[in-house]
């Protein structure tokens, strides 16, 4: 059966992004918001460690700074404008989120409290600064339902548990609306809208050690990348230096910010040789790679692949009450209790710096030049302003969710109010049902567990914290067969009610799709810089490669383009912590 | 090590009525029940179906009953269950499929609560102040994921599901008792209700069935004095 909706603004997606957008779209707009979980599993819930803001609470700090830390985190690949802009915007939406309601944790006078992360500096880099708002470590869990919270007071319409598959242009290549599977019917929903927001998240998935959830598939990018749509940036993917040990569940930089330290098999401090000045809160690329360089030196605990987060000196008062989460991981999951023995851990594949290319009002771009497609927008890590460059701050996840989903909310409002409805495409629901037919009618030869894995092991080990020519070219020849597998699956259920196995085998394709572009990013791109480490080009070369790469599939091959990095502030230089 | 999963099944368009799935595992001391779940559907029987997403404990998504108890499937590791590992679906929820229970009426009951922050009284700048001791005046409650843990597990529910259960009452005690809100009086209101927060008989099920260890029972009953006796300033 084939439902028809029409709302003014249909967002996708119902983390932080979504949430904040569907917030401000709904106060000019008629808004619904599509989730294929419930808004409150969204992954910015498990978002840890803080909030960045520079309020200068308990000592003094400039926008101006934390704009300076974001682009050197970027390793000088963000772009500039947007970052002055977040950063500049970030104080007044962190009092935003205040007056809705969030219980950050306090001061001794009552102001919102803040601590130290990682890359964050006063006065351009001289040492670190307490920039991090936090509510314990669970910052993202209250931003989330604060959110939330607010969309109930103001009944945001809801559809809950609806799986987005295709978007749809009109003959002119305007976004005019999506298609939905509503996972508990089976139904099919086509969602006619003026104005479309894609807040999907990211794709930690890919990978096969990930703070990511098993959500986390990348819908959004794919189904943009199939629509002609380019992909930003993707050879950029953050490996947080602090995942459990085998299992990837993140520890939080908060661990850092308040004196945890890294220690090798000796139990040495090793992040003093390789970051003098600001030691354990580097930026989270570089200290990813001490980790790998310390293990591939034998000096992992026991010779394993991890090394040691201590958090013992810091007083059970300190763990329990500001660390509560990671404590209650640690003891959960390893029986270690952090107040007496030090975490294992290892980097875990945590966030992409790239995605569906837009500009500060969250219009997507459809080309290196920055044209943008009328009417459809994206925001949260989903998307690529860029003011994450090759390489993300602690924190800035947070803010880029805020500041951009209510910019892109904003914008989306005034467009619908400033157009009209643009006719539905000839086919809508079509192309969708036919291939949810096909697949659940297929008998195929690949199991897609074993697919996954491959994937996932294949994208760890080449595509990782370091890469090489010959890695990420085998990489890719091997992606593309299991694209090809992919296309040869057996789907057990045939079920119309709550079939989460055919989702998987989409998912599956949609994570496929975007290791291509990544590989393929990460292939042409001969230097290193921030999260993309090459071992044949140890360098950063500013000469030729200060450009965003923009990544499409023409006629089913990749074709990548670029883009010059947007520099107004800082010129680039070396970048040490 | 090799376990037996007994997993309470349902296809909805096929069973007149659920039956006992069995099957193998073979899992690590420290996989978690999840991990013994996904084994089985996507290696053995791809109908099985459950919600689950971040796998931590922090998104809510995958409350069950597990060996009769209720917890979240990625919080209890394979060392803890014994030999045989029997797995259901949430009680007195409406079952949709396999372990996956219609969550509506859940998220009705919270959102009869008014479950967000209602005061129009803002600084003309910058953030309110809160002292540290009004902050741990309700930080407790603010912990709640809304995975439905507690409420199904609470006989008083079992009896009476229009019992606005556990999980609604942590929330609105997440903001009676903040003090920047100022709609107290509102939630007290809905709470007294014959469907309210006297329905509580302090079993405390739901203390042992919060995988988030809010003191559950506390919150309830903080709730009850303020409803005797006002709230304190």
């Amino acid at each position: 059966m084939i439902h028809t909706h029409r709302f003014e603004t249909v967002v996708v997606g119902a983390g932080g992004a979504g949430l904040m957008a569907a917030l401000y779209a709904s106060q000019g707009s008629e808004t619904a918001v599509l989730t294929k979980l419930y808004p409150t599993r969204s992954h910015t819930g498990t978002a840890q460690g803080g909030i960045g803001a520079a309020l200068g609470n308990l000592e003094e700090d400039r926008a101006e700074w934390h704009t300076f830390d974001t682009i050197k985190g970027s390793d000088y690949l963000a772009d500039q404008d947007a970052v002055d802009l977040m950063c500049q915007e970030a104080v007044e939406v962190i009092y935003e989120l205040e007056h809705m309601g969030l219980p950050f944790d306090r001061t001794p006078e009552g102001k919102i409290a803040q601590r130290p992360f990682g890359g964050h500096t006063s006065n351009f880099g001289e040492k670190p600064v307490r920039r991090a708002c936090h509510a314990a470590d669970r910052t993202g869990h209250m931003i989330l339902q604060t959110l939330y919270q607010q969309c109930i007071a103001r009944n945001v319409r809801f559809f809950d548990e609806f799986h987005v598959l295709d978007l749809l242009l009109s003959a002119d290549g305007q976004a005019t609306g999506v298609v939905a599977y509503e996972i508990d019917s089976g139904d099919l929903h086509v969602f006619h809208g003026k104005a479309l927001i894609f807040a999907t998240g990211g794709f930690g998935r890919m990978w096969e050690i990930t703070s990511n959830a098993h959500s986390l598939t990348g819908d959004g990018p794919a189904i943009a990348l199939h629509k002609g749509i380019p992909l930003e940036d993707m050879e950029f993917f953050q490996f947080h230096p602090t995942g459990i040990y085998k299992m990837g569940i993140l520890i939080t930089e908060g661990v850092r910010g308040e004196g945890g330290i890294l220690r090798n098999r000796d139990g040495e401090r090793f992040m003093e040789r390789y970051a003098p000045n600001l030691k354990d809160l580097a930026s989270r690329d570089v200290v990813s790679r001490a980790i790998y360089l310390e293990v591939r030196d034998n000096k992992g605990i026991d010779g394993a692949r991890y090394v040691h987060l201590d958090a013992t000196h810091l007083g059970r008062q300190v763990v329990e009450t500001k660390l509560a989460d990671s404590a209650e991981f640690c003891k959960t999951y390893l029986g270690i209790d952090p107040a007496v023995e030090p975490m294992p851990v290892q980097p875990t594949a945590h966030y992409a710096m790239g995605g569906i290319p837009t500009n500060v009002d969250g219009e997507v771009q459809i080309n290196a030049q920055g044209d943008v497609m009328p009417g459809f927008y994206a925001a949260g890590e989903v998307a690529c302003v860029s003011v994450h460059g090759a390489n993300r701050l602690g924190t800035n996840s947070l803010v880029d969710l805020v500041v951009f989903g209510k910019r892109a909310g904003k914008a989306a409002a005034a467009y619908c109010q400033q157009n009209d409805w643009v006719e539905l495409p000839a086919e809508t629901w079509e192309p969708t049902q036919a291939m949810l037919q096909n697949m659940m009618g297929s008998d195929g030869q690949h199991n897609v567990a074993d697919l996954r894995t491959e994937m996932q092991a294949l994208m760890m080990d080449k595509v990782g914290v370091f890469r090489t020519e010959e890695g990420i070219q085998s990489a890719l020849n091997r992606v593309r067969e299991l694209q090809e597998s992919a296309q040869d699956i057996t789907v057990m259920d045939k079920g119309k009610r709550f079939n989460t196995d055919v989702l998987e085998a989409i998912e599956l394709q949609n994570l496929l799709d975007l290791a291509e572009v990544t590989a393929a990013s990460a292939l042409a791109r001969t230097e290193s810089r921030g999260a993309h480490s090459r071992e044949d080009h140890k360098a950063r070369d500013d000469e030729n490669w200060l450009t965003h790469t923009y990544a499409s599939k023409v006629d089913g091959k990749v074709s990548l383009d670029y883009a010059p990095v947007n520099i107004t502030i800082h010129h680039p230089e070396e970048r040490t912590y | 090590m090799r376990i037996q999963m007994r997993i309470r099944r349902f296809n909805p368009e096929a069973d007149s009525k659920p039956w006992w799935g069995e099957y193998w595992v073979d899992v690590e001391e420290s996989d978690r029940v999840l991990d013994a779940l996904h084994q089985v559907k996507w290696y053995q029987d791809g109908t099985l179906t459950l919600r689950r997403s971040c796998a931590h404990g922090i998104c809510g998504s995958d409350a069950m009953v597990i060996n009769g108890r209720n917890a979240l499937a990625c919080k209890v590791l394979m060392q803890d269950v014994g030999d045989v590992c029997q797995v259901e679906p949430l009680r007195s929820m409406p079952l949709i499929k396999d372990l996956v229970v219609d969550m509506e009426p859940f998220f009705a009951k919270y959102r009869a609560v008014l479950p967000y922050l209602i005061n129009d009284d803002l600084p003309a700048e910058g953030e309110r102040y809160q002292s540290q001791e009004d902050r741990a005046r309700y930080d407790d409650t603010t912990k709640c994921i809304l995975c439905a843990a507690c409420t199904t597990s609470c006989p008083s529910f079992w009896a009476n599901e229009d019992y606005i259960g556990p999980a609604a009452i942590v929330q609105a005690h997440r903001f009676i008792f903040d003090n920047r809100d100022a709609a107290a009086d509102l939630r007290l209101r809905v709470l007294n209700d014959v469907d309210g927060v006297w329905r509580c008989r302090t079993v405390f099920n739901c203390v042992q069935a919060c995988p988030r260890e809010i003191d559950v029972t506390r919150a309830i009953g903080e709730v009850k004095l303020a409803l005797m006796n006002g709230l304190e300033d």
